[in-house]
């Protein structure tokens, strides 16, 4: 257990590399930040192999312990945010789908609409704005958590109980993350459409609830319920891999901890983002 | 002549010692020690020794940096998931507990029965009860770590890695944080393990625990070792400590320095 995550955390390096004096040159610079990016990036890499090792190999050990750790983040990083993703629903549907529908509504083109809002809310918005709000709200907690349990040691207590601290720890997480983003993606989409129209309708916008919904039901394929579904689960599982990997792997003391969060959720961004582009590439394939 | 014949529970072999924090610092070298079973080693040193470095490579948390750690005959970089078992028969105190601070003491004690003998929370519970009663936890059972003083927190880190009933239990500076009653209770409680509590069915635990003050460890059937310069010393018994000229050994069996009032 230690080997592995001695292997994933070998981060000796990329302490030194942090904590050096500033290059001289421009080009030294670059370099540090290439090569502290690759370190990062293998690490990164070889903890998210170790996670899915352990979900895969341990499904069926300690379920008794970690099933009710499974269910209570599914709790806390789905059922307790619906409120604030109803909330974020109604303003996404106020503030931009029904500003586009009365947009189109005024230059004719409705016949658009449902392409749109497929395009705009469905593939794009909705998962990539879900995954952000869950970075900030469920990613940072992890990160603080873990960090602190690293620094007062209880990662070693575990090991010395014999438990795996990735099973243990970081298992229940990435599920939770993972079922947490696609669930709540629905919910926000759901409720984006919904509220979205409602503004249109206010606005005495000539398309009725039938013809909308019509719209976005031959403008969707099979193909966006496969690929929102692999999407939203992927950003889950990166950012609980990113943010996990920074919670346990770096911070020895406490005082690293709110550093470490801040480098987490830039890292998750980045991670996002670069995830969407891999999907963009993917629908203009097929 | 019956000591010779026991195989050795830990024993290392010119090992080198690193820190948790950094493996490539050094703090000790050329370890040369074994403990057989029934042993109760008393391993003492100064702050910053390496005392909670020896013994997290003693219980196979650390790899050693040079040189070889067995459990049980095993190497124990050997030591993954496949020898579990091996693994499950020692246990460990840390120094200030290192309790899971969301889990009650009840749930802390019994989590390692809990994940490895997959039981849900009130089977494990129920296992444990005994075990809290014989420690006088069970009235702070329901309450989390960080709501106890030191002392009671200790004793639950020792409810904790006595669950799965080890073979040998290595225990980090236990009676460093404890008040006068507490320490006595410690002692007394230690002395019965090592010789063959009840509850382990009167089997005698392997002990070893590390001490920066020796003078609560005087026991003529325990082995004394010290950590001294980056090196490891066995002493021996009782006697020989008191007879011992070492001045660090001097200053670890000296009365503590009383504050002008």
């Amino acid at each position: 257990m230690r080997e592995n995550l001695a292997k994933a955390f070998d981060l000796a390096n990329t302490q030194i590399l942090r904590r050096a004096q500033l290059p001289k040159t421009y080009t030294d610079l670059i370099g540090r930040k290439l090569f502290l990016f690759l370190l990062t990036l293998q690490g990164l890499v070889a903890f998210a192999l170790i996670t899915l090792g352990v979900i895969l190999r341990k499904s069926r050990s300690a379920r008794n312990v970690i099933s009710p750790l499974i269910r209570q983040e599914i709790g806390r990083a789905g059922v307790a945010l619906l409120p604030m993703f109803f909330f974020v629903a109604l303003a996404l549907g106020f503030l931009v789908i029904g500003q586009t529908i009365s947009a189109l509504a005024r230059v004719g083109a409705t016949d658009y609409l449902g392409s749109m809002m497929v395009i705009v809310v469905v593939r794009e918005l909705g998962p990539l704005l879900a995954a952000m709000l869950m970075l900030a709200r469920i990613g940072t907690a992890h990160v603080i958590e873990l960090g602190t349990s690293r620094a007062t040691g209880e990662v070693e207590a575990l090991e010395a109980l014999g438990i795996d601290p990735v099973h243990y720890l970081i298992v229940p997480r990435v599920i939770g993350m993972a079922v947490g983003v696609f669930s709540l993606t629905v919910y926000l989409i759901i409720g984006a459409l919904v509220s979205g129209y409602l503004f249109a309708f206010l606005q005495n916008v000539p398309l009725t609830p039938g013809d909308y919904f019509r719209q976005l039901a031959g403008a969707l394929g099979w193909m966006d319920f496969a690929l929102v579904a692999l999407k939203t689960i992927a950003f889950g599982f990166f950012i609980a891999i990113v943010t996990c990997y920074h919670g346990l792997a770096q911070p020895l003391r406490l005082e690293d901890v709110s550093r470490v969060a801040v480098r987490a959720v830039s890292q998750g961004v980045i991670v996002c983002v670069l995830i969407d582009a891999l999907f963009i590439l993917l629908y203009l394939a097929t | 002549m019956t000591e010779t014949k026991k195989a050795p529970v830990i024993e290392m072999l010119n090992v080198s010692v690193g820190t948790l924090r950094d493996t490539s610092f050094i703090v000790l070298e050329d370890v040369n020690w074994s403990a057989i079973p029934g042993d109760f080693w008393v391993v003492a040193g100064q702050q910053h020794s390496g005392k909670s470095d020896f013994l997290m490579v003693a219980a196979g948390l650390m790899a050693p940096a040079k040189g070889n750690c067995n459990l049980f005959g095993m190497a124990t970089d050997a030591l993954d998931e496949t020898k579990l078992t091996e693994r499950l028969r020692v246990g460990f105190v840390f120094e200030g507990g290192q309790l899971f601070n969301h889990l009650t003491i009840r749930e802390n004690t019994a989590l390692p029965l809990q994940y490895h003998r997959n039981l849900t929370q009130q089977e494990a519970a129920r296992e444990v009860e005994t075990l809290l009663e014989i420690l006088e936890l069970t009235p702070l059972a329901d309450i989390t770590p960080l709501n106890v003083s030191d002392n009671w927190r200790q004793r639950a880190a020792l409810a904790r890695a006595l669950a799965l009933k080890p073979e040998v239990l290595l225990l980090d500076n236990p009676l460093s944080r404890l008040g006068t009653g507490h320490l006595r209770w410690w002692l007394h409680f230690l002395n019965r393990l090592s010789q063959g509590h009840d509850w382990l069915s009167r089997r005698p635990m392997t002990m070893i625990v590390t001490a920066d003050d020796l003078r609560p460890w005087r026991h003529e059937n325990r082995k004394f070792a010290l950590l001294r310069d980056g090196k490891f010393f066995s002493i021996g018994f009782w006697n020989d400590v008191e007879s011992a000229n070492d001045p660090i050994i001097k200053e670890l069996l000296a009365e503590p320095v009383e504050l002008a009032s």
